[in-house]
């Protein structure tokens, strides 16, 4: 036990003499979540807009009222001919025009029915979508207003409400997506390079010829990345509370078992990834290719899994973080117990078990 | 263990596959002798020496070391064996006193053993400069001798070099070799890999390996007598060429 101590204390000497892995443990994690709450955002805001009003009669003028009203649309010019439509999408000035048909009130009032063209920039397509509900939503509550002395027979009214992040929030998404890329980066990555870095500067031979047992120099090694994973997680949780304003629901109880849980997943997927690579830059390459791009494309953090084709959509459920994710939506937002998610962390346990018997397994041929 | 060796191997043979590494090797290793393991790069020098310390697993034949076997008994072997590497690896980000802190550690030597070997080393080596600097700092020399006091910290029966001097300068290698005799005099078994003949000639008796035999094994002057050979040198090249 003894030897096992100096051992780890030789780790942390390590790793806290190395300014670059302070940087990627500490540094990263910090700058990532703040990057993604602050920067990388799904929300519609004062979005710039033209008019191109050909009626020009009460109606219309009501209906841009309303959206120049709102907070989504600012609306920043108006034109007067077809021609300008292409400018001004071309300049870049504006994300959506809105064309009010001639004789607007005229044909609400005479054919009961009057168009309205959203013309939208789609070369981002998510925004243009956005943009386009948001309009829509717009124009829908005036028509309603102005049908309320009217009787319809036959009404299906649609009442929505959003549950669990009712102002739609994108970092709330974002929170538990970052913290699992993180904690994976941390964990994985920072552990199969340290591992390699032994390999690669003939420490690992001494090691092994020591009296200690391969066992007990892996866990040796691993045991201080667990530690400041941990740290890590405290710190994304503390930071999505208090400047995101995150709530958690469920257990934090929970929370920290289940992120330890995935903290030992990623440390056996480390070790696992160091056990094939002979050198630190393989073991980092690895590390970033196969895991970390696979974790953010395919967990659903950023794409949703079920608009996925149907191959990527078998092949996401083998990413342990699309899993880690579901727990941790689950426990953050829906404040659920482990009576819900119980499956999920079945599955992540069951993914530790296997990556270090394949570790165990491929260490073993490496001796023979 | 008779006649006081403390390393004898019989047929000892490693396979990877169809490729025979080591082939049927038989030699013994006699206590506070530096024997001298000789060979081209690729001859099986190296998977012959891990297979001695316990870290590759023969395909056949039998070994002793230091009264263990390496089939059954490598924890034990490890225990009384010092190793030290071609590339003195001491860690280059902690300072040499965490080095020393740190191997004796993993060894299982108490703290108060350590801080006197410590102090011993420091004495004889005349480290008191520098047992505070970084590993990393210090010329290749320094790390060669720190290194390989450090594979002497637990007092080991043998310990293995494998090709200690490679990089050194020919003064700084000569002070290495006295070291190696004082250890031999304490009564350590010294077991050595080189390619520098002029070395094999310091060496109580050495065995050459070619293509994964044991092609000669004497003392270096028997040797040249045998070859017929003025230096050590040329009865590598005689026997290498076959």
């Amino acid at each position: 036990m003894k030897r096992f101590i100096g051992f780890v204390k030789k780790e942390f000497y390590h790793i806290f003499r190395d300014k670059r892995s302070l940087f990627i443990l500490f540094g990263m994690p910090i700058a990532q979540i703040l990057l993604f709450g602050f920067a990388i955002t799904n929300e519609i805001n004062n979005v710039d807009i033209a008019i191109f009003d050909k009626s020009n009669d009460a109606t219309t003028q009501e209906i841009i009222h309303k959206i120049a009203a709102s907070k989504y649309f600012s609306i920043k010019q108006h034109i007067t001919n077809e021609a300008e439509i292409e400018t001004v999408f071309q300049k870049g000035k504006v994300l959506a025009v809105l064309v009010f048909e001639k004789d607007f009130k005229k044909n609400l009032t005479k054919e009961n029915s009057a168009k309205v063209y959203i013309i939208t920039d789609a070369t981002d397509p998510n925004t243009a979508n956005s943009i386009t509900n948001y309009i829509s939503a717009i124009i829908g509550s005036y028509r309603q207003e102005i049908n309320k002395n009217v009787n319809f027979e036959y009404q299906i009214e649609t009442k929505s409400r959003m549950v669990y992040n009712p102002e739609l929030k994108s970092v709330f998404m974002f929170v538990p997506g970052v913290m699992t890329i993180i904690l994976m980066l941390v964990s994985a990555m920072m552990t199969s390079i340290s591992i390699t870095r032994e390999k690669e500067l003939g420490t690992m031979e001494i090691l092994l010829v020591s009296p200690l047992k391969p066992f007990q120099v892996i866990v040796g090694k691993v045991i201080p990345y667990i530690f400041l994973s941990i740290i890590n997680a405290i710190v994304i949780v503390l930071l999505s509370i208090f400047i995101f304003k995150m709530p958690i629901q469920g257990s934090l109880f929970l929370l920290a078992l289940e992120s330890v849980l995935f903290i030992i997943t990623s440390l056996s997927l480390g070790i696992l990834i160091s056990t094939v690579s002979a050198t630190q830059q393989t073991a980092m390459m690895i590390s970033l290719m196969g895991l970390m791009l696979p974790t953010i494309l395919l967990s659903g953090f950023i794409f949703p899994i079920s608009s996925m084709p149907l191959v990527l959509q078998a092949i996401s459920n083998i990413i342990p973080a699309k899993w880690f994710i579901i727990i941790l939506k689950g426990i953050m937002l829906k404040g659920v117990g482990l009576y819900f998610i119980w499956k999920e962390t079945l599955i992540l346990a069951g993914m530790t078990l296997f990556f270090i018997a394949l570790s165990v397994k491929k260490y073993k041929i490496r001796l023979e | 263990m008779k006649n006081n060796n403390v390393i004898e191997v019989e047929n000892l043979t490693k396979k990877f596959g169809d490729f025979i590494a080591v082939n049927a090797i038989t030699f013994e290793v006699k206590k506070g002798e530096i024997f001298g393991f000789l060979g081209a790069n690729g001859a099986g020098k190296t998977t012959a020496m891990k297979m001695l310390i316990g870290i590759s697993k023969p395909t056949s034949g039998s070994a002793k070391v230091a009264g263990f076997d390496v089939f059954t008994n490598t924890e034990d072997i490890k225990k009384n064996i010092g190793y030290m590497s071609q590339k003195f690896a001491l860690y280059d980000d902690l300072t040499v006193k965490e080095n020393i802190t740190f191997f004796g550690g993993i060894y299982g030597l108490s703290r108060k053993k350590i801080e006197e070997k410590r102090q011993l080393l420091v004495e004889e080596l005349g480290l008191q400069n520098i047992v505070n600097e970084l590993v990393g700092a210090l010329p290749l020399g320094w790390k060669q001798k720190i290194s390989f006091s450090v594979a002497l910290l637990h007092e080991p029966k043998i310990v293995f070099l494998d090709e200690p001097t490679g990089g050194v300068d020919p003064i700084t290698r000569r002070q290495f070799w006295e070291m190696i005799y004082k250890a031999s005099n304490n009564g350590t078994t010294v077991f050595v890999t080189t390619h520098y003949m002029d070395e094999a000639e310091y060496c109580d008796r050495v065995s050459i390996m070619v293509e994964g035999k044991i092609e000669a094994l004497d003392s270096p002057k028997k040797l040249k007598e045998k070859y017929n050979a003025d230096n050590m040198n040329e009865v590598f090249l005689k026997l290498a060429r076959g």
